[in-house]
């Protein structure tokens, strides 16, 4: 088991006492492994996966992260975040930083990496992103489709064991979407453990190894690619795949 | 009107026996811009702590904050200056009552610390209203890559925060200038209080009161100049425009 970056024990989350937004979820994200997370809005996606990096509380289950358990008293929450990167849907590159900056800043504040280092690591990470052009620029001056390949730059450079995507191409225009997958495409295809809230069916069909579908905060379906895209897989699912693939 | 204009006045020496009235008055200037500039970076450095307690989630931050804000804001500044001068070394026990009594220039750090607090509350107030007007998803964007609460609002938030609201900042640095004024009351010799002295000995109204406009005019004009430069610098390319 210890090939297991991410598991999800029996996660329950409520808002309010009346209101609960997370049933019962129980997920294993192993190394390497690309597991895509769909399902209507509301369903709880985002929720369940701003819970593995600890930026929302939930009440009962556990979370483990590379072997380190979310509620477990003493738990240091910065490094663990540190070890988990994450790209979020409206980018949020930090605005009074140059691309160079925001890709130095938790090395520099975190790892304690030198400056030097974190130099190095950060234009090495531009280049794969095909953005060494942009790094002095500050994140206003880029499109949509290049910060958040900027933003996927600043999680890489903190070296993480797995990376965790929230929506990352729901707040680009179309023509950007493409830029952003590929970037993503590459990394899976290298082997990182990825968690990816998404609607595009044409990433998971081509780089997810499991299909995970959500309905009002309860995990419906778990299962294989194949099995997932198949005519006679869930029916809740298929209704929903019906709708975003049907136009 | 029978008035005799005498412009000169400035040059002549004053009764006080060392130095001419416009040395009274440049001497006032100066007091001015001590107090300003010490009772603005209590008002900054208290009012920045305070405007992120009011930025914290919890509803216990935001009351404490309310505890220090309110009396600050909602009292006038020259009552404050009274409580502070005349009433809190009685409320306080004897020996620290009379140390302060007898602390020399008892109004110089009585103005600072007054119109640095009553200011303060008014920069609190605009900090958090800078760090509410960030997307949320930034602190959650620091949190994520590992940097702690406390690092988040000094890397990625505050930073923000202070671009959004510079220019009321400004507003206020002028506010502060101007309020020391009151400080005349407790007995600071600034330039209100000079001019007030050069009219009694001289009875030349006019030109003392004109020459104390125009010391405020001037370093007002100057803070509202380097503030601009400040605005200028920290502003950043490409932001705001989507």
């Amino acid at each position: 088991m210890s090939d297991i970056v991410i598991s999800l024990d029996r996660v329950n989350k409520w808002y309010n006492p009346t209101f609960q937004v997370l049933k019962d979820c129980s997920l294993d994200v192993r190394k390497g492994e690309v597991v895509v997370v769909c399902g209507p809005s509301g369903s709880g996606k985002s929720t369940l996966i701003k819970c593995v990096n600890a930026l929302e509380p939930f009440q009962s289950g556990e979370i483990a992260v590379d072997g380190v358990r979310l509620r477990e008293k003493g738990v240091d929450l910065p490094k663990l975040r540190a070890r988990v990167g994450m790209v979020f849907q409206n980018f949020e590159l930090f605005p009074h930083l140059s691309v160079l900056e925001n890709l130095d800043l938790a090395q520099l504040k975190v790892l304690g990496r030198s400056k030097d280092e974190a130099r190095a690591k950060s234009e090495a990470l531009l280049r794969r992103v095909d953005l060494a052009a942009h790094a002095a620029k500050y994140p206003g001056q880029l499109s949509g489709g290049q910060q958040q390949r900027v933003a996927i730059a600043r999680a890489l450079a903190m070296d993480p064991v797995a990376m965790l995507f929230d929506e990352p191409t729901s707040a680009l225009d179309p023509e950007m979407v493409s830029e952003v997958l590929d970037a993503m495409v590459e990394l899976a295809r290298e082997g990182m453990t990825m968690m990816v809230v998404t609607h595009e069916m044409g990433f998971a069909r081509k780089v997810a190894h499991r299909v995970v579908f959500m309905d009002r905060g309860e995990i419906v379906v778990d299962a294989e690619k194949e099995e997932f895209f198949a005519a006679n897989g869930n029916e809740r699912a298929r209704v929903f795949l019906s709708k975003i693939l049907g136009h | 009107m029978n008035y005799h204009w005498n412009w000169g006045i400035f040059l002549e020496p004053s009764p006080e026996g060392n130095g001419t009235y416009g040395q009274m008055l440049l001497s006032g200037l100066w007091m001015t811009l001590q107090v300003s500039v010490l009772a603005w970076t209590l008002a900054l450095c208290a009012g920045s702590c305070v405007g992120v307690v009011r930025s914290l989630p919890s509803a216990w931050a935001r009351r404490l904050s309310d505890v220090w804000i309110e009396p600050l804001r909602n009292i006038p500044l020259l009552v404050q200056l009274f409580l502070w001068y005349f009433v809190l070394p009685e409320l306080i026990p004897e020996t620290w009552g009379d140390w302060l009594k007898q602390l020399p220039n008892a109004p110089f750090y009585n103005a600072v610390v007054g119109v640095g607090l009553f200011m303060s509350a008014r920069v609190a107030v605009q900090v958090a209203t800078g760090l509410a007007a960030l997307p949320r998803g930034q602190m959650a964007a620091g949190l994520a890559l590992g940097l702690t609460p406390g690092q988040t609002y000094r890397y990625v938030l505050l930073p923000m925060a202070f671009r959004v609201v510079l220019p009321p900042l400004t507003s206020e640095l002028i506010n502060t200038i101007k309020n020391t004024s009151v400080a005349l009351t407790i007995g600071l010799a600034e330039l209100t209080a000079r001019a007030r002295a050069v009219q009694e000995f001289s009875f030349q109204v006019f030109e003392a009161f004109a020459a104390a406009t125009l010391g405020y005019l001037a370093i007002n004009l100057l803070a509202t100049l380097a503030m601009r430069l400040i605005e200028r610098q920290a502003r950043l390319p490409g932001y705001g425009k989507a």
